[in-house]
């Protein structure tokens, strides 16, 4: 085990929120055809509550600090804010378009000593990435910061967010990435919008695609191993956990509003009515959402794959319960392996139904 | 250099935070991840570049931790050539200014 990986278990196992992801503006200037997010300005924390909110966060033991939105550059104190937050020692993650970093902000966020930059490609075809973000030359400006922030010597991870539109682009983005020497990950998720809109679920690759990505060495390490049928279940692993969501880990919203996760859209309270830790501490939700074990799954604890399926607590929740499968889960164990999953079974299916209607976050009221 | 002249700072890179006792350390230039035991925590947290590190020991490891001064003074110095070399600690025989992002 590494050290991070005891580390993470030791948090994990004493209830320390050890990593937070903040979105501090869901304001964006690309409309990528997939995004979930409603860009307008609902009431965003303020410069001072993030502030506040950080000195809590630090106080709580939080380490890991993910900056996110809409695009983090289109506040104008996001500098203030990184730098107030690596004051306080926190590692600095920061995902962007990077469409706004020039030569003087990547030396900005270098001096800051930010850990890594996370920065979204679509496809190595100028057409294609600037058909997804909708923003002309948003391709050439991304690739042009990619550069400036590896000349500062900056830790760069290109994110692929894998669609119809894209489908075929993978192998050329990661080959990008290594031309550009920076890291790759891809990431085949897309959630519906705010709004409770899911046709953008229409975008999502066919599950019958995925075999392609789980063959591909360079993505999934050791490919028999992945794809390996999965184990018969230990008692370990039915007292088992999902993953870090309201463990370790969770989400705060530009509104203030905290949820377990990101892509776990259950409010569990607001740190402008609350104290940060208050929320992680007594929320009757996050309670409920720590309480899940495997064993408890309504569908999931009978399934051949429990132990070694990717199921996300949050896209169940979507589905309508917590404690009930994620299709899109379900249908990455099956193509993975050829192996039916419990969900497919007792609906009496030969392969997973793509598509499932989800719900989606939405901001808590706050009353003034 | 002579061990009583040894100031030692954090560097402005890294990152830092406590977890049951222990300091977890990173630092963003390399990745290098550290846990640091109790005392060496004790030694990380006074690193503020101005007190000596003779003091440190005596007044942060010796007293809290009851353990034997020349050892202690010893085992610190080892522990600081250790973080500066992976760039977490400033080592210099002037005081320091604190580093700050």
């Amino acid at each position: 085990m590494s050290l991070m990986t005891e580390v993470g278990q030791k948090a994990f196992n004493l209830g320390v929120p050890i990593a937070v992801h903040l979105d501090v503006t869901y304001r964006c200037n690309e409309r990528c055809v997939h995004c979930y997010l409603d860009h307008d300005d609902h009431g965003e924390l303020t410069t001072a509550e993030i502030k506040d909110a950080l000195d809590q966060m630090a106080e709580a033991g939080v380490f890991f600090l993910t900056f996110s939105g809409g695009e983090v550059f289109l506040r104008r104190d996001f500098f203030e804010i990184v730098e107030y937050a690596r004051r306080l020692m926190f590692n600095v993650k920061i995902k962007t378009n990077a469409v706004m970093i020039h030569e003087e902000e990547a030396r900005r966020i270098r001096e800051l000593g930010v850990d890594t930059v996370q920065i979204s490609v679509y496809s190595h075809r100028p057409e294609v990435h600037d058909a997804i973000t909708k923003l002309p030359h948003s391709f050439e400006r991304t690739i042009k910061a990619i550069r400036y922030l590896s000349e500062q010597g900056l830790r760069v991870t290109i994110a692929n967010v894998l669609m119809t539109a894209n489908s075929s682009d993978h192998l050329g983005v990661q080959k990008l990435a290594a031309e550009l020497g920076v890291h790759y990950t891809l990431d085949p998720t897309i959630t519906p919008m705010m709004d409770g809109d899911t046709s953008v679920l229409s975008l999502r690759i066919p599950g019958e695609e995925l075999p392609e990505v789980f063959s591909n060495p360079a993505l999934v390490g050791n490919q028999e191993e992945f794809c390996a049928p999965p184990k018969p279940p230990s008692e370990e692993d039915l007292e088992g956990y999902s993953c870090s969501a309201g463990h370790s880990f969770c989400y705060i919203s530009p509104y203030g509003d905290v949820f377990p996760c990101v892509q776990f859209p259950l409010p569990t309270g607001n740190i402008r009515q609350q104290k940060f830790l208050d929320i992680w501490n007594f929320s009757p939700q996050m309670k409920e959402v720590r309480s899940i074990q495997a064993k408890d799954l309504t569908v999931c604890s009978s399934c051949s794959h429990v132990s070694s399926c990717t199921r996300c607590p949050g896209l169940a929740y979507m589905e309508g319960s917590m404690r009930g499968p994620s299709t899109a889960d379900c249908e990455k164990s099956f193509y993975r392996t050829g192996v039916p999953t419990a969900n497919m079974l007792r609906q009496g299916l030969s392969k997973p139904r793509s598509t499932v209607p989800l719900i989606q976050i939405r901001p808590i009221a706050v009353s003034a | 250099m002579p061990e009583h002249c040894i100031y030692i700072a954090r560097s402005s890179a890294i990152a830092a935070r406590a977890l049951a006792g222990e300091m977890m350390v990173m630092n963003s230039a390399d990745s290098t991840f550290f846990t640091l035991n109790e005392v060496a925590t004790a030694i990380f947290q006074a690193a503020d570049g101005h007190t000596p590190l003779r003091e440190i020991v005596r007044d942060h490891v010796c007293e809290q931790f009851q353990v034997d001064p020349e050892q202690a003074q010893a085992d610190a110095e080892q522990f600081v050539a250790e973080l500066s070399s992976h760039g977490i600690l400033l080592v210099s025989n002037q005081p320091l200014a604190a580093e700050t992002p």
